[in-house]
């Protein structure tokens, strides 16, 4: 291994003998992955106070094993059940899930409107690369209308998931949405979440050069970047924009960001009432 | 004035091209030889272009390229 050439993040917060990615070349999550690193080394936090949990899918992999803390790498579509339970139990703890979209918008769908429902302080990263990865590209509840995929041969039928509005309808106290070509956006995003006192959810639309790209026909991970920069709106603007007008673009930007009593902190309030 | 140095550590990068492509000041091609791990590496062709704004590290999706920069006198 290259000792002389090691990013500074990999450095303090890795776990050694984990610093290579197990993602393919040029996948987002670990462009996800570096971003949370920033964040918290910008907000100077303790690696042993956090608790990362994950589902099943290429973006699970994000936290386990790289980050050099308590990872719990747990069932597909469960992280936010795992994390309400560590949350609920051990309220120090700060707990950040990583998900995918086939792993809490499919499979998971229901942790995820409930965790937000209950606004239970975690901070879920779902990176969305509008489809399942992992198991070779299959389509998604994500993945556009029309897209082709290794089962949607002739384009996807379906229509996807809004899944910030489905999070702010179902009662979240931060929602976000950006690219993996937003990065800096998305440090400042995540910093905010880390540090919120409700449900937060950041929507991270990503790359997948293999099992998407091939199919829709891009294969070149910066190509399919710089593509998220010119189909990005930021939501201000997007909000004067008709349907029509928005068809084929990501919106971007911080939709929801209020102070609401988080559930961890409201049962810890009546364990003291009853003495407890 | 800057002075700017680019870490790429060969052992990480899986030659995915990305620094490559989003460098504002073309800083990097892509190496005409395959790496011992399989890899077209990018190298440095224009080093002193480098403005340290860091697009390539932040976006490099293994944390293998990283700058120091440090401010000097002119
Ligand atoms: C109970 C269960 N059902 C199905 C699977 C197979 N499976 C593994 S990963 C996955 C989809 C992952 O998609 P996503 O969450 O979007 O992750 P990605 O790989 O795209 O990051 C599925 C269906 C499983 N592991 N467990
Ligand atoms: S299959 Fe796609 S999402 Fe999974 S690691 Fe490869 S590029 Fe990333
Ligand atoms: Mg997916």
């Amino acid at each position: 291994m290259d000792q002389k050439h090691v990013h500074p993040l990999l450095v303090k917060y890795a776990r050694i003998g984990a610093y290579k990615q197990p993602h393919c070349p040029g996948c987002g999550n670990g462009i996800v992955a570096q971003c949370m690193l920033r964040a918290i080394d910008e907000l100077k936090l303790d690696m042993d106070k956090i608790v990362f949990a994950s589902g099943i899918g290429c973006s699970s992999w994000i936290p386990s094993p790289l980050f050099n803390a308590d990872v719990l790498h747990t069932t597909h579509g469960r992280s936010l059940a795992f994390a309400t339970g560590v949350k609920l139990s051990n309220p120090e703890l700060r707990v950040v899930v990583f998900t995918g979209d086939g792993d809490s918008a499919a499979i998971g769908g229901n942790h995820l409107i409930q965790a937000a429902r209950k606004n239970i302080e975690i901070l879920t990263v779902l990176v969305n690369n509008r489809i399942y990865g992992m198991t070779g590209g299959q389509v998604a509840p994500t993945t556009p209308h029309g897209v082709k995929t290794k089962t949607t041969p002739y384009g996807n039928l379906e229509y996807p998931f809004d899944l910030c509005k489905l999070v702010e309808a179902a009662g979240a106290s931060y929602v976000a949405r950006w690219t993996t070509f937003h990065t800096r956006q998305l440090v400042s995003s995540m910093k905010k979440g880390l540090l919120k006192k409700g449900f937060s959810f950041i929507e991270v639309i990503s790359q997948c050069p293999v099992q998407y790209g091939t199919f829709v026909g891009i294969r070149d991970p910066a190509e399919m970047l710089h593509i998220f920069r010119k189909i990005s709106v930021p939501f201000e603007k997007a909000k004067n924009m008709s349907r029509e007008e928005l068809e084929g673009k990501i919106v971007i930007g911080e939709f929801v960001d209020i102070e609401r009593t988080g559930l961890a902190e409201a049962y810890q309030r009546l364990l003291e009432m009853m003495n407890l | 004035m800057k002075k700017v140095r680019i870490h790429i550590n060969e052992d990480l990068c899986k030659g995915c091209g990305i620094c490559i492509s989003l460098c504002p000041n073309k800083v990097f091609a892509k190496s005409e030889e395959i790496s011992s791990k399989g890899v077209f590496l990018p190298v440095i062709i224009h080093g002193d272009k480098c403005i340290a704004c860091r697009i390539c590290e932040e976006h490099c999706p293994d944390l293998a390229i990283f700058i120091e920069a440090q401010d000097v006198e002119k």
